[in-house]
């Protein structure tokens, strides 16, 4: 494979990230979100492999199965395991302004590559150009969080966000040092048992997984 | 070999603490892992006293008179928070608040959060310090939600979720500083060590720099409280157990502010300006503005206390921005002084609250009568913290007041109104709370003493004499932080 087919595909596997990023945007589903968020992580990890084999950095392989096993297979079961038993894959969230949601997210995607501009110039990488994409994907992750409302789908937009920032380890830099790699790797996991814990613990208290109702804290007048 | 001891206690403290469980001697055992680990933290104060800064671990390590002194101070904290959760979440088992297995994960989690603590204080890599800011974080998130009222729960959402984000963008961050000490030092771990970046921090890439200590300063910003990033901080003190709330306060905004500060000495290498202090300066200055007006209206006591700290962490990450000797100075005497006093405060808060079966101020009444060590302790703290001579943080602010009116004389005033603000409206609080007859609410406690009576010592002998070795420490830390 040549070095300029691999940058191909991996501008491929990048666009479908982002694709994935918008899809979670507006998917109501439970089980459609959990979906598009395993896809997404599959892209990431064939991704990585790319660019290890093109770079010839070996340590890109593990952090690529890490990937496969911990963002496409483990928490997609957790969320599935959890959706399942809190008996909530029936649930359709409501959607307020799509269109302008998505309109925020093209142009945050423009203003993505904006900011990594200076740093596109600098770097002789061939994955250069998929750096605006993984802090594109970053900022959508973020996006998510604030519009939706459900707490699985808060979740599901910080593992997106997390995503992205592992895209942008191994777009901008080939990948972080391996130690630093698995670390991020353990804490993901460790933060997918707490929020576990955490829906049954809304969910007794609350009734429901809605975060809007958590409005009590506040400063009083 | 003490590094790893230090480090190792806790973690194996952790471990045991979860087998044990609810046992009845499970509070003393958690005393003995803080105290062993105290004690590896003064033996190695003294190495390095004595033999200067050192790596250990083939460079995964390393101590300078910056971490050393905020890891003798962070063991030294939870040792006695140990101390004083024996006694406290004794009391709340008793009156059920906490049950058989929240005390088990209390335990073991009070021992992982120490752990990653020091974990991000003597690491050498700013990666795993990231990964250890994280799990600080995760380990706290469930104690915050200990109690599983439906506050509680909100107030660790929020935490986590707040948190959660806001070291996402540090870890950007982290990235783009990777990228730029590669193009330097070369792939692999070695470029992301602390002792490498630090000694070739002014040939790294200006722009990259400059990006990533803005994403640098909103993440780990968000982990110190710093306003508008602060939201999460009042309510997860104020429904945490207390003791978390003492360390939350006392330790983890200090060891946030540590990571920022290791960042920003990085940036201004590269840079050659003094644009990521004024970025501090303006975070900084902001907090203390917000928090001292927040503070005015308050109901709760340890929701106040927690502004409280948002204005302190505010002052210190003011200085650091401020730059120069005296204010540097300043800044790491105010991260010491404030950690003491701070979690003091929180001790005699929280006995406080034990005492009136609520949080709420207008409740408490009478305590120098009803509990005179609980009263004077909750007395002399907030006269030590809102800058009362001769108590330490007096002179760390005065400091700081110094120094900005020599080098940004236009800022003193607003300096000025946040502290004058914040001092009018703790005093006016607190004087209803301890005076006063012993209301009806008020039930007989028995209290953790020594704690508190420890840290307001150790404050008022830093206020009226600074050993040596402090001194020291603080000067070879301020040349580092140049």
């Amino acid at each position: 494979m040549s070095i300029n087919l691999a940058a191909q595909i991996n501008s491929i596997m990048a666009a479908l990230i982002l694709l994935t990023a918008f899809g979670l945007l507006v998917q109501r589903r439970m089980y459609g979100l959990l979906h598009l968020f395993a896809w997404q992580g599959l892209f990431l990890s064939v991704s990585t492999a790319i660019v290890g084999y093109v770079s010839g950095a070996h340590h890109l392989y593990i952090s690529s199965i890490l990937t496969l096993a911990l963002k496409v297979v483990l928490i997609p079961y957790i969320l599935h395991f959890l959706i399942r038993q809190l008996h909530i894959h029936k649930e359709v969230e409501q959607l307020v302004n799509v269109p302008t949601t998505m309109l925020i997210g093209i142009a945050l995607v423009i203003f993505s590559y904006y900011l990594t501009a200076p740093i596109r110039e600098l770097s002789t990488l061939v994955t250069r150009s998929t750096l605006a994409v993984a802090l594109a994907t970053v900022m959508l992750g973020l996006l998510m969080m604030i519009t939706r409302r459900h707490a699985v789908t808060q979740i599901i937009g910080f593992l997106a966000l997390e995503n992205g920032l592992f895209f942008a380890a191994t777009s901008a830099t080939y990948g972080m040092p391996l130690v630093v790699e698995l670390g991020v790797a353990l804490d993901i996991l460790i933060a997918a048992f707490i929020f576990g814990i955490f829906f049954f613990q809304i969910r007794t208290t609350f009734d429901s997984l809605d975060v809007e109702q958590m409005t009590k804290l506040k400063e009083e007048d | 070999m003490t590094l790893l001891i230090l480090l190792g206690v806790s973690f194996f403290s952790a471990i045991i603490l979860a087998f044990v469980g609810d046992r009845k001697f499970a509070p003393e055992i958690n005393i003995l892992g803080s105290a062993a680990t105290f004690a590896a933290g003064v033996g190695l104060a003294i190495e390095v006293y004595m033999h200067g800064p050192m790596t250990a671990g083939g460079k995964f390590f390393f101590v300078d008179a910056f971490n050393v002194y905020l890891s003798v101070l962070t063991s030294f904290v939870s040792m006695t928070t140990a101390v004083f959760s024996r006694r406290y979440m004794r009391w709340e088992r008793e009156h059920g608040r906490v049950g058989h297995w929240g005390m088990r994960f209390y335990h073991a989690m009070f021992q992982l959060f120490i752990f990653a603590m020091l974990l991000a204080l003597l690491t050498n890599n700013v990666g795993v310090l990231w990964i250890a800011m994280e799990l600080a974080t995760l380990s706290t998130v469930l104690l915050v939600s200990l109690y599983r009222t439906p506050t509680a729960i909100e107030a660790a959402w929020k935490y986590f979720i707040l948190c959660g984000v806001g070291i996402a963008l540090a870890l950007f961050g982290t990235v783009l500083l990777y990228f730029a000490a590669e193009k330097v030092l070369g792939e692999g771990g070695e470029a992301l060590l602390w002792t490498n970046l630090s000694q070739v921090s002014d040939k790294l890439e200006p722009t990259v720099l400059s990006l990533a200590f803005v994403f640098l300063m909103v993440g780990y910003g968000t982990k110190v409280g710093l306003a508008p990033l602060h939201n999460w901080l009042p309510d997860a003190h104020s429904e945490g157990p207390t003791p978390i709330s003492a360390v939350l306060s006392g330790l983890l905004l200090n060891i946030a502010l540590y990571a920022l500060v290791r960042c920003k000495v990085l940036v201004d290498g590269a840079t050659g300006t003094h644009q990521a202090g004024y970025i501090m300066m303006g975070f900084g200055l902001l907090s203390i503005l917000v928090a001292a007006f927040s503070l005015l209206r308050q109901k709760d006591v340890k929701r106040m206390f927690a502004y409280s700290s948002i204005e302190h962490m505010g002052i210190a990450t003011f200085a650091f921005g401020l730059g120069g000797q005296i204010a540097t100075f300043g800044a790491l005497l105010h991260m010491l002084v404030h950690s003491l006093t701070k979690s003091s405060i929180f001790f005699t808060a929280g006995h406080a609250s034990q005492m009136h079966r609520t949080q709420e101020m207008d409740k408490i009444k009478g305590l120098l009568r009803g509990n005179p060590l609980v009263g004077w302790g909750l007395m002399f703290g907030v006269m030590a913290i809102v800058g009362m001579p001769p108590f330490g943080v007096f002179v760390s602010e005065f400091l700081i007041l110094t120094a900005t009116m020599k080098d940004a004389p236009l800022l003193t005033p607003l300096l000025l109104i946040g502290l004058g603000v914040a001092f009018a409206a703790l005093f006016r609080r607190v004087q209803p709370m301890v005076a006063g007859l012993v209301p009806a609410n008020q039930h007989p406690l028995k209290a953790a003493h020594i704690p508190v009576i420890l840290h307001m010592l150790l404050v008022l002998i830093i206020g009226l004499y600074m050993p040596d070795f402090l001194s020291q420490w603080f000067h070879t830390a301020v040349e580092l932080l140049k």
